[in-house]
């Protein structure tokens, strides 16, 4: 080999290890095959956007240290969600932003530290490259902002027509610190239950941005990471369950713990947080905040005389500035919320049956 | 809200409350032997049931829920008859969201979407119209649903589809009218009521003359009334007082929206493209004639009926379905051998429990709390 070959080879072999780039505007199914298109898309787009410190892309997984693990708890939390929404962007975020809020939400309120993400894409050929790069940009700034690493990931392409545009799946570690107990079946009567803020914001978003409302407005989803706040709650005052509002709204949640617990709970319609413009909606359509979803509220329930303290908390923090006590657990009527309408009567609190759908008249 | 919240206020509800039950009591009517009074439409059921209003009245005042709720009245026949036009190659079938729960003998609207019928959600029947201009090649069909409320709207939009020219829309016409339905009522067996709260936004549209033969013929009082829990409370005591005073007259509380004569251009519309069927079904009233409407000869074009065959099969209810009863308030909701054991929101066997509206779903979902204002009230 003399010395031209020998750079020729040299060259090549550089052009090899350089980072792959995406050429296509589109999605195309070479994307998900397995050669060079796939390796070009990882990284341009996964490793480009995504990448950070933790994201592993030699190895088929992830691999943590046990002894850094244990540093912040005595018990793992484990936990996946699959993330499929039209339109993919819409006031105040995009499915990527939720991918990632939804999973360290659903970690956080067990009291656990979130610490590690795996993203998995379904993509519908077709999809502009420059939508998709959008939302992984997004899904980073999320991760960044809730301190989280996305470490490990997966890629599939699916014809046209055989998935909406992009799916998310994220799955999520986090460690529970020593002394943490929240569970589902942890709450007693006279407890006291807390929401962060404004219902139905996310549900009303999505609903006026589908456009076929012909309606418009300000109102932006609530897609927000907990974890910094209930971090914050659990080391100071006792917690005695916690959960995500989302899809089902707050409805849900409380029959969902009354249930569990085989308490009574009884709401005080006039202490729901609720914005105007959420209201007035949800009165045109013949729904209910109650029933719209979130993505950035949860609900927590503390003993009465952690009320003041929590609340303190909550409403000093950036995502609970609206935290408001709600409802009061009971032992009368166990598992059946009921609702204080403000006006005298008491009714009970459903979970909605179904899709929310709005009436006729 | 403006217009809204006001109405909501519950200090305003107090003096009113007290009122009703100082009215009540000159009555001498009993909680063994209550005063019956009918709220007509499923839109003040809702707002009773979501307020709790029931359970702030004397025991000897009973709410009976009448068969206002468009979509509960639907018979089985008819919902059978919409699916046979949804599932058809070729068809975009748009309807309100709470009808395509309904159950019909084979299946619901959205049980027929999962399997491929293109089902849509509208939230008008302009909406409709819109689909039918953005798919010029299928025939968009507008399930019509609904008293005089919604009547205009189909109207103004089979107009506008005449005017543009828009032929590939059409309308399953299953719109009712709220007059020939009350003197079936008036006139049926073993009904004994006092008074009616009357529907407030079919009046936006007729106006409040129409009602003045339930006053002068029957000897009933009529207040028509708004949605709001304090708009409620206050036709009861105008109610109420009539009857204390021994009147019988055709009153209007919703007059901030209600005009005596009504809407002309409405009622102009209702009249230039619809006319009245000589018989229509109401899921457990049975045929009540010349309540229902049809599309005029001059608009066949846009008739779903005209150019589609429907099967038009009277199908019974559900043989163990009170559904009738409750809707001509001769039972109560818990008094139905099903309602709440097979028959739930999730597994709705009657229109009742179907739309949140019915008086079924409205007791299951804020009612049944409170057994001792059940036990109050049956008769």
């Amino acid at each position: 080999m003399n010395g031209d070959d020998q750079r020729l080879m040299q060259r090549i072999e550089k052009h090899r290890r350089r980072l792959g780039k995406v050429r296509e505007s589109v999605v195309v199914l070479a994307h998900g095959g397995g050669g060079k298109a796939m390796r070009d898309l990882i990284d341009d787009l996964v490793v480009g956007e995504l990448g950070g410190e933790g994201l592993v892309v030699d190895e088929d997984q992830a691999r943590f240290s046990l002894g850094a693990l244990a540093a912040h708890g005595d018990r793992l939390a484990f936990t996946t969600d699959t993330y499929v929404v039209t339109p993919l962007f819409f006031p105040g975020g995009d499915i990527g932003k939720l991918a990632v809020n939804g999973t360290v939400n659903d970690l956080a309120v067990s009291g656990a530290k979130p610490l590690y993400l795996s993203c998995g894409l379904v993509l519908e050929e077709g999809l502009p490259i420059e939508t998709l790069r959008r939302v992984l940009r997004s899904m980073k700034l999320a991760a960044d902002e809730a301190g989280v690493q996305i470490v490990t990931g997966d890629t599939k392409v699916v014809p046209r027509g055989k998935a909406d545009q992009l799916f998310i799946n994220t799955s999520g570690v986090g460690v529970i610190p020593k002394g943490v107990e929240v569970h589902a079946q942890g709450l007693r009567p006279d407890d006291c239950v807390l929401v962060n803020g404004y219902l139905g914001d996310h549900g009303a978003a999505i609903l006026v941005a589908r456009g076929e409302l012909k309606l418009e407005s300000d109102i932006a989803t609530d897609s927000a990471p907990l974890n910094g706040m209930i971090a914050e709650l659990v080391k100071a005052v006792e917690v005695r369950a916690m959960r995500d509002v989302t899809r089902g709204g707050l409805a849900a949640v409380l029959n969902e713990l009354a249930l569990s617990s085989e308490v009574g709970m009884v709401v005080d319609a006039s202490a729901l947080p609720v914005r105007r413009e959420v209201a007035g909606l949800t009165e045109l359509l013949g729904l209910d905040p109650v029933h719209l979803a979130n993505e950035g509220k949860v609900v927590v329930v503390v003993p009465a005389k952690d009320v003041e303290p929590a609340l303190r908390i909550m409403r000093a923090h950036r995502y609970g500035q609206e935290s408001a006590l709600i409802a009061r657990c009971r032992a009368e009527s166990p598992g059946i919320v009921t609702l204080d309408t403000g006006f005298g009567g008491e009714r009970i609190l459903e979970m909605l049956v179904g899709e929310p759908l709005p009436r006729i008249c | 809200m403006k217009y809204v919240d006001e109405f909501r206020n519950p200090k305003g509800g107090k003096g009113i409350l007290a009122d009703i039950e100082r009215l009540v009591a000159k009555t001498g009517r009993t909680a063994k032997n209550p005063l019956k009074v009918m709220e007509i439409c499923g839109g003040h059921t809702h707002a009773i049931f979501k307020f709790g209003l029931q359970s702030m009245l004397p025991e000897a005042l009973e709410l009976v829920h009448g068969p206002g709720c468009p979509v509960c009245v639907l018979p089985v026949g008819r919902v059978d008859d919409a699916l046979s036009l949804a599932v058809r190659p070729n068809v975009i079938f748009a309807s309100f969201g709470d009808a395509i729960r309904v159950p019909g003998s084979k299946g619901s609207l959205l049980e027929a979407k999962a399997e491929g019928a293109d089902v849509r959600t509208v939230y008008s029947p302009s909406d409709a119209l819109e689909l039918a201009r953005q798919n010029p090649n299928q025939k968009v069909i507008f399930f019509g649903l609904g008293f005089e409320t919604t009547v205009p709207s189909t109207a103004l939009t089979v107009l506008e589809a005449a005017r543009d020219g828009v032929d590939n829309f059409l309308v399953f016409s299953n719109h009712i009218t709220i007059v020939p339905t009350l003197r079936a009522l008036l006139d049926s067996d073993g009904l004994h009521l006092d008074g009616f709260v009357g529907p407030g936004h079919v009046s936006m549209v007729i106006g409040v003359r129409p009602y003045d033969f339930v006053a002068a013929e029957y000897k009933k009082p009529f207040v028509v009334s708004g949605f709001e829990p304090l708009d409620v409370l206050q036709s009861v005591r105008m109610l109420l007082a009539q009857i204390v005073d021994g009147r019988a007259t055709v009153e209007n509380q919703y007059r901030r929206l209600v005009k005596d004569d009504g809407n002309r251009v409405a009622l102009e519309a209702i009249q230039e493209v619809f006319e009245p069927r000589a018989t229509f079904e109401w899921r457990g009233l049975g045929s009540i004639e010349h309540s229902g409407l049809q599309l005029r000869a001059a608009y066949a074009r846009f008739d779903a009926e005209a150019h589609f065959k429907v099967p038009s099969v009277s199908v019974p209810d559900p043989g163990v379905c009170e559904c009738g009863d409750v809707l001509k308030g001769a039972i109560k909701p818990w008094e139905c051998k099903v309602f709440g054991t097979a028959c739930t929101p999730e597994t709705p066997i009657g229109a009742c429990m179907v739309s949140s509206e019915g008086a079924c779903a409205a007791h299951y979902n804020y009612g049944r709390l409170n057994p001792s204002s059940r036990l109050r009230t049956v008769s």
